[in-house]
């Protein structure tokens, strides 16, 4: 059984000092956290490796006795992770610990060659420990920063806006996965059903490239919402993605396709039975005008 | 017998589908369809099934039949109201049913037969009284 | 193959007449409520358990549904499992095919149901009857 963790609790202000003073030697990164939030870290984790309840042993980290150590260290990677640093950056914070507490065994048990081989090497394993649990803790936290991103672009990515009564457009931007796709295919066809509309306008502008697959997932929405009782039109094809489709044998003839977004309203309109006619001004007044004349 | 109720309204027959059908029922509304076609004259169906949870392939096929033997005895079909999920399941299914005309709701089902059937009286207009009772 | 996973619970369906396809549809709408998939992901399970429950009434002259949840891991599913006695399919690859039908219907009911769920497997021998087995991750 080692005895260094009774070393940590008699000496924990030298330790604490050397540490911190290691610490703003490697820590570069002032720009993102200053040297008193520096201090409070290093203090809180000190104290919580002293402050274990007795006969917690540093070899098995699962014990109850840890588990405010380990909690304070996943805060201060997710924290981190959030601030900007690198893994090896948030691994070094507890790794640098290393040498200080070898300076105090040293001072220990320096005269007992065996005896301080074990307790160093018994250091070593803890704190190896305690920095993977640092850097495990700080990918789980980009983890769940990348999930959070991700369900926000796919809220984001679906914008189905209400151009006339009756007509919604669906304007698409950036690459078209599986995934993307059913979201946008959903929210079309609610938005079909809540807003009551017989034309919709997928507008491609914005979609870099058009595979087979995508072309598919295309086709199967504008089916979908033809089955519900609304046109679909597609618009914004860009002259390669044409070229793609005709090259791909992807077959888009059941399709009413328009090169512009501007077009595609226009038939939309005209097939919802209005027209767009440009005011005379010179009349001072709209085509109603010569009734009352 | 449990049968689906169809209504009468003019020359239009109107049906809404409200439960789960099974098979059987689903074939007793098609003969029921086609006799009250004949029997009223009618010159359009419009199926209501905004109500349904699923349509699978035996469903889908029924409303393609109803749709095809309506069009022979001279009568327009369109089916409303299909929920969203509905659709992409039977698209997915692999079924798009080509020869049924759609529409988002009962009211524009009714505007889309209305103008359908009037225009077709006016290419025909020779008879036109005849259909008028 | 794929389809593996710890059963956690089960229930089956007898599937001897018309009106049981539409309870088939009923307890497997019931499931993947309880499940919590989206409304769309229960409108294709419940579509393919049609498709299949009527498969087994036509094709296998009767049999049942077994439904059961998965865990795999993290992962939670749905299985479905239609067996019957009946004659077996002779050309799996054939009957997968869309448009291909023995009996009345379209012939997308296999085909088509495979495109519903995430795992599809057909365990058949000619005169020996035929379990499907289906699975539907969330």
């Amino acid at each position: 059984m080692s005895k260094f963790l009774e070393a940590i609790q008699e000496n924990r202000k030298s330790i604490l000092q050397d540490w911190v003073q290691r610490l703003k030697s490697v820590d570069r990164r002032r720009d993102l956290l200053d040297d008193r939030e520096l201090d409070t870290d290093a203090k809180n984790v000190l104290s919580a490796i002293a402050d274990v309840p007795a006969g917690t042993l540093p070899e098995d980290l699962n014990a109850a006795g840890w588990q405010p150590l380990k909690e304070l260290l996943t805060n201060l990677s997710v924290s981190r992770a959030a601030k900007g640093f690198t893994p090896s950056e948030t691994a070094i914070f507890v790794l640098s610990l290393k040498p200080s507490l070898f300076t105090v065994a040293r001072q220990q048990w320096g005269k007992d060659a065996g005896e301080l081989f074990l307790e160093i090497s018994a250091i070593n394993d803890y704190v190896d420990k305690l920095a993977l649990h640092t850097t495990d803790s700080y990918i789980h936290g980009r983890d769940q920063v990348i999930a959070r991103q991700q369900e926000e672009m796919l809220e984001l990515s679906t914008p189905v806006v209400t151009l006339w009564d009756g007509i919604v457009a669906l304007p698409l931007i950036g690459t078209l996965d599986s995934a993307r796709t059913q979201v946008v295919m959903e929210s079309l066809l609610q938005a079909i059903v809540q807003t009551n509309s017989r034309f919709a306008i997928i507008d491609i502008t914005g979609v870099p490239t058009v595979d087979t697959l995508v072309a598919q997932h295309l086709l199967k929405t504008i089916t979908a919402a033809r089955l519900m009782g609304a046109e679909c039109i597609l618009s914004g094809i860009r002259p390669q993605i044409a070229q793609t489709i005709v090259h791909l044998g992807i077959n888009l003839e059941d399709v009413i396709t328009k090169s512009k977004l501007a077009d595609a309203f226009r038939l939309a309109l005209e097939r919802s039975g209005r027209k767009v006619v440009r005011v005379d001004k010179s009349n001072g007044a709209n085509t109603t005008s010569p009734r009352g004349v | 017998m449990e049968r689906i109720p169809i209504l009468r309204m003019g020359n239009y027959l109107l049906v809404t589908i409200q439960v789960d059908m099974h098979d059987k029922l689903a074939l007793t509304l098609q003969d029921d369809l086609t006799n009250r076609i004949i029997e009223a004259n009618a010159k359009g169906v419009l199926i209501d099934i905004s109500s349904l949870e699923i349509v699978d392939s035996f469903i889908g096929r029924t409303l393609a039949n109803i749709a095809s033997m309506a069009r022979v005895l001279d009568a327009e079909t369109v089916v409303v109201g299909m929920q969203p999920a509905v659709a992409i399941t039977l698209v997915e299914l692999g079924m798009s049913l080509p020869g049924i005309r759609t529409a988002l709701n009962v009211e524009s089902g009714m505007e889309y037969l209305r103008e359908t059937v009037e225009d077709h009286e006016e290419s025909d207009g020779d008879f036109g009284d005849s259909t008028e009772d | 193959m794929a389809i593996s996973g710890t059963v956690q619970k089960t229930e089956t369906v007898p599937i001897v007449s018309s009106s049981d396809v539409v309870l088939v549809r009923q307890r497997v709408r019931i499931w993947t409520t309880e499940m919590k998939f989206s409304l769309v992901e229960q409108t294709k399970i419940v579509t393919a358990a049609s498709e299949l429950g009527r498969n087994t009434l036509e094709h296998g002259g009767g049999g049942s549904l077994e439904l059961a949840l998965v865990v795999n891991g993290a992962r939670q599913g749905l299985r479905l499992r239609f067996s019957d006695k009946g004659p077996g399919i002779v050309d799996i690859a054939l009957a997968m095919k869309d448009g291909y039908t023995t009996g009345s219907g379209l012939g997308l009911g296999l085909g088509g149901s495979k495109r519903l769920m995430n795992e599809f497997e057909i365990d058949t021998k000619p005169g020996d009857g035929t379990t499907i087995t289906t699975i539907r991750w969330k």
